[in-house]
């Protein structure tokens, strides 16, 4: 089987080309490819689409909202985009107010539904999140069993950056607890999907089939992180090698 | 009663009475912020299994400092334990929990509530973004919405109103609501008040809510046991 493995995160990214879309995994630290968006801010693509669950954080040490205050984000689909208090206005924020960035704020399972969609060939839902709210007006509506339900249609991705912690060198791979997240649906809704991963890439057949989390044909590159300081690593306990 | 007794309740206080009421076995998904504080209730012998968007269910107390497990956080980025029993699903599985009706109670903070039980937590006057992380879903699909917030704002305007005035989070779904002034039901006849916060009398509550409370015959002062 196809041997997937790159040797650094910068050859990973060198072909993402200005204009890409790209869905950015993880749930707070955990999944979060940090090592991914750093090559990314090298490499330097811009006028880039984001899909990921919110946008404006500059936390980790390579984070979306790098990328955002760079000025290199033009629109951004999230389920955060404003934090809860004013006083905590990030980038992301000023930008959206001023209408130099767009952001498209839905309901997080609308999120992912919108993008398990576009994996599984399914040309649009019904969902009851958001029915009666101001991000339904305009959008179709149809009454099922007497429940109000909205349509939503498929988000779908040049590019998947996700992290998870062991691979086989085809791209099987299994996650670390919740570092699973958006990271399972990514990998099948985008064309191409990179993977940093925190714990060993092994031969194939070394993986228990019935212990895969993300069967390898949704993968197609596979880097695994430096220890730190070269790798970006979330917490002091987590960059041990 | 004398007006040394007259408080508004703190906030553990009024997550517990709404704690209280858990079932045994229930699936719970606890907003972040004050509403995790349900945790804290004791729930002597009945088991709460907590649910949180990003795929974790049946997670335990918070991680002590130092002993974070790295990949392990609850949907408010807290780092929190297992316990045994525990079961972790992607975000699209973790929404069909979520939506699919599977979770018995969501305790979520708000802005605002309406009489008809339309409420209101994403976004604040003036802002163009907001954010709704997995509150519309859990809206629609948890058995029960419950709300846990201040009776009134920074600014001592009323939070129970007879129409949400900022844009709503749902239409009609929240059934009870805690405040630090008293317990409400949300019913067809609009708010009705069943316990109050010790000290305090109806007509004060009243003055401190837009919306006309129904008084219950059976008004209580709010208690936890």
């Amino acid at each position: 089987m196809k041997n997937k493995v790159l040797n650094s995160f910068d050859e990973a990214v060198a072909d993402i080309p200005d204009g890409a879309t790209i869905m950015v995994g993880g749930f707070g630290p955990p999944g979060l490819p940090q090592n991914l968006l750093g090559a990314l801010i090298r490499q330097g693509a811009t006028d880039l689409t984001i899909i990921t669950n919110r946008g404006d954080q500059t936390s980790a040490k390579a984070n979306t909202g790098h990328l955002v205050e760079l000025r290199r984000v033009k629109k951004v689909y999230c389920a955060f985009s404003a934090s809860p208090h004013p006083s905590q206005a990030s980038v992301f924020e000023e930008l959206t107010e001023s209408g130099e960035m767009e952001a498209e704020l839905m309901p997080q399972g609308t999120l992912v539904e919108r993008m398990r969609a576009a994996a599984s060939g399914i040309g649009a839902f019904y969902t009851r999140a958001s029915v009666g709210t101001e991000l339904a007006e305009n959008k179709e509506t149809r009454v099922i069993d007497g429940k109000t339900y909205v349509l939503e249609f498929p988000l779908h991705a040049d590019y998947a950056f996700i992290r998870a912690f062991t691979s086989d060198t085809f791209g099987n791979l299994q996650y670390d607890l919740t570092q699973r997240n958006f990271n399972p649906v990514m990998a099948m809704a985008a064309k191409t999907t990179l993977v940093e991963i925190e714990g060993d890439i092994i031969e194939v057949g070394g993986m228990d089939p019935n212990n895969v989390h993300t069967p390898g044909i949704f993968v197609d590159r596979v880097i695994k992180i430096p220890p730190a300081p070269e790798g970006l690593w979330t917490l002091p306990s987590d960059g041990k090698p | 009663m004398t007006t040394s007794e007259k408080k508004p309740l703190d906030r553990q206080t009024m997550c517990s009475r709404l704690a209280m009421e858990f079932e045994d076995g229930w699936i719970a998904n606890l907003g972040a912020g004050m509403p995790t504080l349900c945790s804290n209730y004791d729930f002597k012998d009945k088991d709460i299994i907590y649910q949180s968007e990003n795929g974790l269910i049946g997670y335990g107390p918070l991680a002590k400092e130092g002993e974070e497990i790295p990949n392990l956080v609850n949907a408010g980025v807290q780092y929190v334990t297992l316990r045994p029993g525990s079961a972790i699903v992607h975000h699209a599985d973790s929404f069909t929990v979520i939506r699919g009706g599977y979770v018995n109670v969501t305790v979520l903070g708000s802005y605002e509530v309406a009489e008809n039980g339309d409420f209101a937590n994403w976004k604040t006057p003036g802002r163009k973004g907001g954010g709704i992380g997995g509150a519309m879903d859990l809206a629609v699909g948890a058995q029960r919405v419950w709300i846990a917030m201040e009776h009134v704002t920074r600014d001592g305007k009323p939070r129970l109103l007879k129409r949400c005035a900022l844009p709503v989070t749902a239409v009609g779904v929240v059934q009870r609501v805690v405040t630090d002034l008293g317990l409400f039901d949300v019913t067809p006849e609009g708010f009705l008040m069943r316990e109050i916060a010790p000290g305090y009398t109806p007509e004060e509550v009243q003055a401190a809510t837009e919306a006309k409370l129904i008084i219950s015959p059976d008004l209580k002062p709010l208690k936890v046991t």
